[in-house]
């Protein structure tokens, strides 16, 4: 910082090159690790997140009416019977609920990885080759940019007959771009680096670079930002599924629950609040998730001046 | 008299910066830093003062404190008085109306200093026309492109329509000892002002803010980790170590008959051309995090002279045989007449060191 | 600056062509509606029937042919056959163009307006109960599902019209489909009563991600160099505030504002769906249905020509803001 020729030169200490650097590699996962246990908001949202995740992949193995078999029970209010009632046509809540918890985490999920993936080796290979490869790549992604999510979505998605892989694919075919962008101007700064230097010098392959030492070490903001894109393909899924181009009946889906309840909010009101709400925990938990890892791997907000 | 009551000159009553027995703390999630523990000096006027401390010493810290610049979590206790006025706990228009007219202050990075989206004439006639209203815009741009004349910018007509991105960072920072001459203050602290610079740039920075001096007849506080600028531009120099001043005296003093180890070792790895050791004994180790500082002197981990009473006592400051001269610690008598190179182990000295040395050996007239 | 503007238009051109294609291939092999009409009609038209509406869309033309033909069509304002007979594809994405901006441009105004008043106030009360309110709420509106909170806001305003008895806030349509007395008085009101809700609704989003922009953007300011040095200099707070720390800060708002407009289009859509208003929206989701080629080619130009437009405006606005930018 500011009198680092001075400390330099008042204290030169030489540091054991052979255990350097695996020391500082496990105290940064360490401090990392420690800075997000620290952030009280981001703990409870894993841990609520978490439990989400939970209850709608395992709920449905344990709860005794199923998502898609009517009850003799219509539009009851929440019971113990059914903690979030029935519908007009005796479809129990809870179970839908769970299965379109279930339904839209995963495509969610799927977006995420998908597009995380993609991205990233699309950012790093333009990032560290450059020049010509680097500006082709980087229109393409631009021009992805350009669409508008939802409305291209809508467009695709009226083929998809509401498979909800299709539905995935289809979005994190025009959300990859984002990731591109934010690993390729990190690859771009890393590849000046010391360290891809003397990997070169030892004769790594390029691709060995860029999966071995680029990727790795852009690993905080691609996580950062496949946590953010879990929270985007779940607000853009459940829009679709509740425009009717996403998942389609008999299977159902967070935002579609919500539509089909938008004209029964004053006569059943449980059927709109309580997956609007899950909705909205599920986002919420997984931005406040984001904020606690980006604060973890980017500590300069706690910067103390000198 | 506190122990903290550091640089003592004279006993003249024109002081125009008091600063008593300071104090800083900064509440963090990991505990309480203890940024400046008990810092005190005198400044006459027109007189100049060097503080030389590592980074983290304390040093900065203490002049933002005397601006009231430090953020709002900052806990600061002591008296800091201007010509005999309290600031500490003075109102924030108050505090303003003195700064930039009666304190003035120069920052490390001239690069970041001034804000990109303003011309420099206008960031000067902006502080012009705060302090004083009835100066007018066309008088405000004229006494602009003076100063910066004065500090050594060329063709200065012109160059008051320069956005910063268009200067270089040795102008920029003329721009900024322009601004701090602007209002003739009484007192320029000047915090590293030549640290971001090129060692060639280094020495027409200092020049100009001599010429400042001059100029206004301020009294200068010169805060530096570099011991051949205070040298060559401080009457008198203030050691810091973690948050608290060590030793101090006159620049005599301290080059010649340092009573403090730590001084010693802040010489000792500095080249120099009037003596006749050939190697550079640096200080081992680093120093101490200021959030959990143990009992007894700060430097005891890294001092060869350090004894058990060291663990346990921390040194007051205290007088030493010269009058004006005062060293915190407990063994400043062994050290009369000691060598660097006789209590530090010695490495090779390193050319770049003693090339910069000599740069600057060449216009320091102590 | 006027030769660069001139440059980026012409470099646009091309960037739109590409677009369009790429977007024209996947909207053709997005749905059959040449099956659609020979299915979906009673009684069931007959072969030669279905032939002729191939015909009469392009249908029986391959894809890139077609796409010449539309391009060059639409430079003579020609936007191609829609699948529903008698509609002039041109005007009616004119028309509800007008339509849309008042909805867009009024939410991103207000959203921009609230965004930086909350995101300066939050910055300079960092870590005070009010930021900390200030950013949950914001985190919270970030999660809102707009569809969900647009039928809560409807019910809402239902109910507070049931409870005052008047209906100055109109949750069905852009304006009422007639007045009793037609004054433009009456029809101006009737138009913001109409406004008032879907705006609420798609300001939501951008208010809330821009509030934590803003905010942080001026954190960065605050405790930069320059802020300081202004301080040191004895400018008082507030117009440090104002003179430096706001103007730097807002410098990189308009990029992110400018880059949200797609996502805004598409907020825009789930809006007017919701409040029934025949704008964009109702026509991207009818053509969407009904397989409608060129109805969405229109559609999907139309954003593209928005959206970078958008991106020039921004640029040529930081060149104006930023002297550090020059553009020559």
């Amino acid at each position: 910082m500011t009198d680092t020729e001075a400390a330099g030169a008042a204290g030169i200490e030489v540091p054991r090159a052979d255990q350097e650097f695996s020391v500082k590699q496990r105290t940064q996962t360490q401090l990392i690790l420690r800075r997000f246990v620290r952030h009280r908001a981001a703990m409870i949202s894993l841990v609520v997140f978490l439990l989400i995740v939970l209850w709608a992949f395992i709920g449905p193995h344990l709860w005794h009416y199923s998502y898609g078999k009517f009850t003799p029970d219509n539009s009851q209010a929440p019971s113990w019977k059914h903690p979030f009632g029935t519908n007009a046509s005796g479809y129990d809540a809870y179970a839908q609920v769970m299965r379109g918890t279930q339904t839209s985490l995963k495509i969610a999920i799927l977006i995420a990885l998908g597009s995380t993936l993609v991205g990233a080796v699309w950012g790093a290979i333009a990032g560290f080759y450059r020049g010509i490869v680097d500006a082709i790549m980087m229109r393409i992604a631009d021009l992805v940019l350009t669409l508008p999510l939802l409305a291209i979505a809508l467009v695709i998605s009226s083929r998809s007959g509401g498979s909800w892989y299709w539905i995935a694919v289809v979005i994190a075919g025009l959300t990859w771009a984002y990731v591109s962008r934010v690993v390729r101007s990190t690859v771009l700064s890393l590849r000046e680096k010391e360290f891809v230097e003397a990997a070169r010098a030892l004769g790594a392959s390029d691709a060995r670079i860029i999966f071995r030492h680029l990727l790795p070490n852009a690993l905080g903001p691609i996580i950062v930002n496949a946590t953010i894109l879990v929270a985007t393909g779940i607000l853009t899924e459940t829009a679709l599924s509740f425009l009717s181009f996403g998942v389609q009946p008999p299977d159902t889906s967070l935002g579609l629950l919500v539509a089909q309840a938008q004209t029964a909010v004053d006569t059943r009101p449980w059927l709109f609040y309580i997956p609007g709400a899950f909705i909205i925990a599920i986002a919420l938990t997984i931005n406040f998730i984001g904020d606690g890892l980006r604060d973890a791997f980017d500590p300069r907000q706690q910067r103390v001046r000198q | 008299m506190t122990t903290s009551q550091g640089v003592q000159a004279g006993s003249g009553s024109g002081a125009v910066l008091e600063v008593e027995d300071l104090t800083v703390e900064f509440p963090t999630e990991d505990g309480v830093v203890r940024a400046v523990r008990g810092v005190g000096y005198r400044l006459e006027r027109g007189e100049s003062l060097g503080i030389v401390g590592e980074s983290g010493s304390g040093k900065s810290v203490t002049a933002l404190a005397v601006m009231g610049l430090l953020p709002a979590t900052a806990r600061v206790r002591g008296s800091v008085r201007f010509e005999g006025t309290e600031l500490l706990g003075l109102s924030d228009a108050r505090l303003s109306d003195l700064r930039g007219s009666g304190i003035a202050m120069i920052f490390q990075d001239p690069m970041t200093s001034l804000n990109p989206v303003y011309t420099v004439g206008y960031q000067i006639a902006e502080t012009l026309l705060r302090h004083n209203p009835g100066l007018g815009g066309r008088a405000a741009r004229e006494r602009s492109v003076d100063l910066l004349g004065t500090v050594g910018i060329p063709s200065p007509q012109r160059r008051v329509d320069s956005y910063p991105h268009e200067l270089s960072g040795g102008m920029r920072q003329r721009v900024v000892i322009a601004i701090a001459m602007a209002n003739d203050p009484d007192v320029i602290i000047a915090d590293e002002p030549t640290t971001a610079l090129d060692v060639t740039v280094q020495a027409q920075i200092l020049d100009a803010l001599e010429t400042a001096r001059s100029e206004t007849g301020a009294a200068l506080v010169l805060i530096t980790h570099d011991l051949g600028v205070v040298a060559g531009h401080t009457d008198r120099v203030a050691v810091m170590y973690a948050g608290r001043i060590v030793e101090t005296g006159s620049v005599e003093d301290i080059f010649y008959t340092p009573r403090m180890p730590y001084t010693l070792g802040l010489l000792g790895s500095l080249p120099r051309m009037d003596r006749d050791e050939e190697r550079l004994t640096p200080i081992t180790g680093s120093p101490p995090s200021l959030l959990h500082l143990p009992p007894g002197c700060p430097f005891a981990p890294r001092c060869p002279m350090r004894q058990d009473v060291c663990d346990h006592d921390e040194p007051p400051l205290r007088t030493t045989a010269h009058d004006g001269h005062l060293s915190a610690c407990h063994f400043a008598e062994r050290l009369v007449d000691t060598g660097a190179g006789e209590i530090f182990d010695a490495v090779g000295a390193d050319a770049e060191a003693l090339a910069r040395f000599a740069d600057t050996e060449s216009e320091d007239s102590v | 600056m006027l030769a660069y503007t001139v440059r980026r238009i012409l470099v646009s051109i091309p960037v739109l062509i590409a677009s369009t294609f790429i977007v024209f291939l996947v909207v053709v092999n997005s749905g059959d509606p040449v099956a659609n009409f020979a299915t979906s009609r009673q009684p069931a038209p007959s072969k030669a029937a279905v032939a002729a509406f191939a015909r009469h869309i392009h249908a029986d033309q391959p894809a890139v042919e077609r796409y010449w033909n539309w391009i060059t069509g639409v430079l003579h304002g020609d936007f191609g056959p829609s699948v529903q007979s008698n509609l002039d594809i041109g005007h009616d994405l004119f028309t509800r163009f007008r339509v849309t901006v008042t909805l867009v441009a009024a939410a991103m105004l207000i959203a921009l307006v609230l965004a930086v008043i909350f995101g300066v106030f939050s910055a300079i009360r960092q870590y005070s109960a009010a930021d900390y309110s200030i950013t949950f709420v914001g985190f919270l509106f970030l999660a809102m599902p707009v569809f969900w909170f647009a039928v809560l806001l409807k019910q809402a305003g239902i109910w507070l019209n049931e409870q005052t008895g008047s209906t100055f806030l109109g949750t069905i349509g852009e304006k009422s489909p007639y007045l009793e007395v037609d004054t433009w008085w009456n029809e101006f009101t009737d138009h913001m009563g109409h406004l008032i809700l879907p705006t609420i609704t798609l300001a939501l989003v951008s208010f809330a991600s821009w509030t934590r922009y803003t905010r942080a953007a001026m954190l960065e300011v605050l405790g930069s160099d320059y802020v300081r040095l202004a301080r040191a200099k004895g400018i008082r707070r507030g117009r440090v505030m104002t003179r430096h720390a706001l103007r730097t800060a807002l410098i990189p708002l308009t990029t992110v504002t400018a880059l949200d407009i797609a996502s805004i289009l598409g907020g825009a859509v789930v809006t007017e769906t919701i409040f029934q208003w025949h704008g964009m929206g109702e026509m991207l989701v009818t053509a969407a249905t009904t397989i409608d080629v060129y109805r969405l080619m229109a559609w999907l130009l139309l954003s593209a020509v928005v959206v970078i437009a958008f991106n020039l405006i921004a640029d040529l606005l930081y060149a104006v803001l930023d002297p550090r930018i020059r553009y020559d």
